[in-house]
């Protein structure tokens, strides 16, 4: 068996909070990410999904943990070790204009990844250009253009063009669709595919949208309050998915069906996301769970094995639950 | 409220290998008043260069004779209480003034703009000392530090210029920082850093995003370095007579505010011209380096499938 | 039959640019009836955010110009009002929230000190009654502690607090009308959830008719009677919810629906819909989905489609015939 592209193990994030307290954004996060294929991160707002992204990439350092690519724990090394790691690991953002230097047109930004690496000098160095761009389906005219003389897919084109620019094995997307129109998503998640297919990429998908994640992702990996709470094969995920939060989210999500919509059962959570500078003790989820019972505030979940490919943390979990929360929906 | 879509594209375009650059000196064009007081500044440039070749009389030359002398044709700006030309005084006190000016900004860059760099993008304890430093420095009037390190090293041009360099430093420092810290945020960055960029690089986009806070800075210090040599040479600290300077020549003007408005006026509307032109090139510049006002192409006439 | 509540015919709002004018809003006609949800979907620059903002008349003029022959609401012609009339219509009578209830709150002033102002202008009650109603409010729209986060400042909610309070002010009057601009598109979905529930069941208590402006598909399913689908500054279909998403009639609502990446189907490659939207700048003289449609047929090159009923009270703007095209759900 081959070793995973990356593997994170027990990935902890914190940051000076207010009053001295230390907010732990990232507490504990272990996943692994096959070469190839995609991983789904979801989570709501302040879940610690982006920081899980960003720290992987060593944007911001880890408090602890440890981040394997090809068998080196690349968060122990120093800024200056990490720089030829950077090419194997590469970033997408939510907002793919200002990801773009605003003073640099297509063809300069392009050019500049390439240079960093030193890759493609000299007269090699525009058709590699050209060649890039039209593997993200930028025309060549677009070259001289500035960012914001682009609609918003062509933005972010240019900013999955300058990821792939130097050879990236694993792209982490933070959000790369949730700013652009449908019509316009549904290119770019197009685009991703064939690139992954082509290319043979590993995705680490960031997003809150599940109807996004389900389409693009192998495995899904269920982020709350800095947690995993539950991981699986994207199947089992929809198919039977078993901590009550990812029940909860699935039952969230709006689907264009009105029938459906009308009658299918929802569970809507209580209150808010507590805050992660102060988690509630045991099970983090316990104060909006629908299921809670009293040992969930005294024992922290630990992860149960529900198939080879599927667990979650929650103690109440007996069996692989059997229910579809779409009836009539073979998954 | 406009409503732009960025569609406007067909095939049918123009496409210009420009650099942004020369995009923004387009942009710049654009702007009138940037432009004539672009004109006009270079035009007092070239005066003070070609001072010797232009002024039509020597500016220290005493002629009792001619004292206080109404503009005529001779002398086109009159002239003064010692009977010297005071439109050669003019011509060679620009040569004092904008030697001034530019030598003060370009301390004040060299210094200060390090300092706000460093500051900024090291942050931390690095960040504290060296603000804490600088705020040391801005606590003072402007001009009283100015008066005080003149006294110190004795009324000189240079030490005026050293004066108003230290005096600006920590103003430019300032600014540099705080753009620093803006920019150093920005998404951009961080997908640079992603990519493997070292820190020169980093700092490299980082200036080209500050620029224009800074060109604004260089125009707004020039502008003030004019003044405050005026200031100082008009307190007798600047430049020693005979030598000319427009401060010089105004504080001396004073004596003789009613019988020879003239005195008065010319040197006045020399540093107002000089001022308002460099003011004018500032805002121009600061307009033109938003890459938001660049267009590398232009939009299509019309739409191929419209008609 | 009564009469419906809003009518808008032929409404057309532009605005001048330096590229020229700009029809965000190009002769968009719609009625609501009492107590309807009425859904408008479509992409940004659609003109759907701009129709809801028309009818507020909450356009600047200039650079904006708003045109109808038709803006009536509840009897009373909305562009024969003036400001300060429009004022308390706005205030009492039609009632908006919008996606980011930071910007329409005032950070300044403590939530209670807002709700209590709306109360004491619009209501003429006086303090003690209006800090009681205030009290009502937060707790309808399920703000645990309503009485002693009175006094609380914006920044000290949630997200979803926050659009909570939105909600508890805009309809603090009873309105006649909610429109609600992608309110939820800045919250999380369970929390999304909470405020979809939360709307559907006051505006059930208090009667109101909604104007529901969103790009999500999913929600509008979930939450609408009618839905209209706009695409550059036109309804290009209008029908019941069920009729337009079972039977979608026009090249853009099928387009819409294929590229919608969903959570309850297993994923088949997306649709999507090929090129921009075209610039509202220009003349058209066709249908302004033309370019990017993947059903024309020879007949769109020629002439603009009309916006004509199909199927009973199902209406749609499109020559192609797409019977079968779209899976039957149900």
């Amino acid at each position: 068996m081959t070793s995973p592209l990356l593997q994170v193990e027990n990935l902890c994030v914190s940051f000076p909070g207010t009053g001295g307290a230390r907010v732990r954004a990232v507490d504990g996060v272990s996943f692994t990410i096959e070469r190839g294929k995609t991983l789904g991160l979801v989570g709501e707002s302040g879940c610690g999904k982006s920081t899980t992204g960003y720290s992987l990439l060593q944007l911001i350092k880890p408090t602890s943990g440890r981040v394997i690519v090809d068998g080196i724990d690349i968060a122990s090394l120093s800024r200056r070790e990490m720089r030829p790691y950077r090419r194997r690991l590469q970033i997408i953002f939510q907002d793919a204009a200002a990801s773009l230097d605003p003073r640099m047109s297509v063809g300069d930004l392009i050019g500049e990844a390439l240079d960093i690496h030193g890759l493609a000098r000299g007269t090699a160095r525009l058709p590699r250009i050209r060649k890039l761009l039209d593997l993200v389906g930028i025309p060549a005219r677009l070259l001289q253009r500035f960012p914001h003389e682009l609609s918003g897919g062509q933005a972010q084109r240019v900013a999955i063009c300058r990821a792939l620019a130097v050879e990236p094995m694993l792209i982490v997307c933070d959000e790369p669709v949730s700013a652009l129109d449908v019509s316009i998503q549904a290119q770019i998640i197009n685009l991703m595919q064939d690139l992954q297919k082509e290319l043979g990429l590993a995705y680490l998908f960031i997003s809150h949208d599940l109807s996004v994640v389900r389409h693009i992702s192998d495995r899904i990996a269920v982020m709350y309050l800095g947690r995993i709470v539950e991981t699986a094969d994207k199947h089992e995920i929809f198919g039977s998915a078993a901590h009550p939060y990812t029940k909860a989210l699935l039952s969230a999500v709006p689907v264009p069906d009105p029938d459906m919509e009308r009658t299918r059962e929802r569970i809507v959570l209580r209150g808010d996301l507590p805050s992660p500078a102060n988690p509630p003790s045991g099970c983090r989820f316990r104060t909006r769970c629908p299921v809670p019972i009293d040992d969930c505030a005294q024992i922290d979940p630990p992860w149960k094995t529900l198939s080879e490919t599927h667990h979650a943390a929650c103690i109440r979990i007996q069996g692989i639950p059997e229910t579809s929360l779409f009836e009539g929906v073979r998954y | 409220m406009t409503y732009s879509s960025p569609s406007a594209e067909t095939e049918i375009e123009i496409v210009r290998n420009e650099t942004g650059r020369q995009l923004a000196f387009r942009q710049f064009l654009r702007n009138r008043a940037a432009t004539v007081g672009l004109v006009c500044l270079l035009v007092i440039c070239l005066v003070a260069i070609a001072a010797p070749l232009i002024a039509p009389f020597d500016p220290a030359a005493i002629k009792l004779s001619e004292k206080l002398r109404p503009p005529s044709l001779i002398h086109w700006l009159g002239t003064d209480h010692f009977g010297r030309d005071v439109l050669s005084r003019m011509i060679w006190g620009a040569r004092i003034s904008l030697s001034v000016g530019l030598t003060v900004v370009i301390f004040a860059l060299a210094t200060g703009v390090p300092v706000g760099l460093i500051s900024g993008y090291t942050g931390g304890n690095t960040d504290n000392t060296l603000m804490r430093l600088m705020d040391g420095f801005l606590t003072f009037p402007p001009l009283l530090l100015g008066v005080a390190i003149v006294g110190l090293l004795g009324p000189d041009v240079q030490n005026v210029m050293l004066a108003l360099g230290i005096v600006q430093m920590p103003v430019f420092a300032r600014i540099v920082r705080s753009a620093t810290l803006a920019v150093r945020e920005e998404t951009y960055i961080t997908a640079t850093r992603a990519l493997g960029a070292g820190v020169g690089r980093i700092i490299g986009h980082i200036l080209g995003n500050i620029m224009s806070a800074i060109v604004v800075q260089v125009t707004i210090g020039f502008s003030a370095a004019v003044i405050a040599e005026a200031s100082l040479s008009f307190l007798g600290l600047g430049v020693q007579p005979p030598a000319s300077s427009w401060g010089r020549d105004l504080s001396e003007a004073r004596r003789f505010m009613n019988d020879a408005p003239w005195l008065f006026l010319a040197p006045t509307a020399a540093i107002m011209i000089c001022v308002m032109s460099i003011n004018f090139l500032g805002d121009g510049l600061r307009d033109a380096l938003q890459p938001r006002s660049w267009r590398s192409h232009r939009p299509a006439a019309k739409e191929p499938n419209a008609t | 039959m009564t009469s419906p509540l809003l009518t808008v015919n032929n409404l057309r709002t532009s605005f001048r640019s330096d590229r020229g004018t700009v029809r965000a809003v190009d002769g968009v006609s719609f009625t609501l009836n009492r107590g309807e949800i009425l859904g408008l979907v479509g992409e940004s620059g659609s003109g759907k955010s701009m129709t809801a903002m028309s009818i507020m008349r909450l356009i600047p003029e200039p650079p904006g110009s708003v045109e109808a022959d038709e803006l009536r609401f509840d009897g009373i012609d909305l562009l024969a009002l003036s400001e300060r009339q429009m004022l308390d219509v706005r205030a009492a009578r039609i009632a908006m929230i919008f996606q980011d209830p930071m910007r329409s709150l005032n950070p300044v002033l403590s939530v209670g000190r807002q709700l209590t102002e709306t109360l004491r202008r619009h209501l003429a009650l006086d303090g003690a009654a209006a800090r009681r109603r205030a009290i009502e409010l937060l707790e309808m729209v399920g703000i645990p502690m309503a009485k002693s986060r009175l006094g609380a400042y914006p920044h000290e909610f949630s997200g979803g607090m926050r659009q909570r309070v939105m909600i508890a002010i805009a309809l603090s009057c009873n309105p006649s009308l909610l429109i609600a601009d992608e309110a939820t598109t800045a919250l999380d979905v369970t929390v999304q959830a909470q405020i979809v529930d939360l709307i559907k069941t006051l505006v059930k208590d208090i009667g109101a008719s909604v104007i529901w402006i969103s790009h999500d598909l999913g929600l509008v399913a979930n939450l609408c009677d009618r839905v209209n689908v706009m695409y550059a500054g036109r309804i290009v279909e209008s029908g019941p919810i069920r009729d337009v998403f079972y039977r979608p009639s026009h090249g853009y609502t099928l387009g819409l629906m294929s590229c919608t990446p969903r959570i309850d189907l297993v994923g088949e490659r997306l649709r999507p819909i090929e090129g921009l939207p075209p610039d509202l700048s220009r003349p058209m003289t066709l249908c302004p989905f033309l370019p990017r449609c993947a059903h024309s047929v020879d007949r769109c090159r020629t002439e603009r489609p009309a916006l004509i009923e199909e199927q009973p009270a199902h209406w749609a703007s499109c020559f192609a015939d797409l019977t079968g095209s779209w899976r039957q759900t149900t």
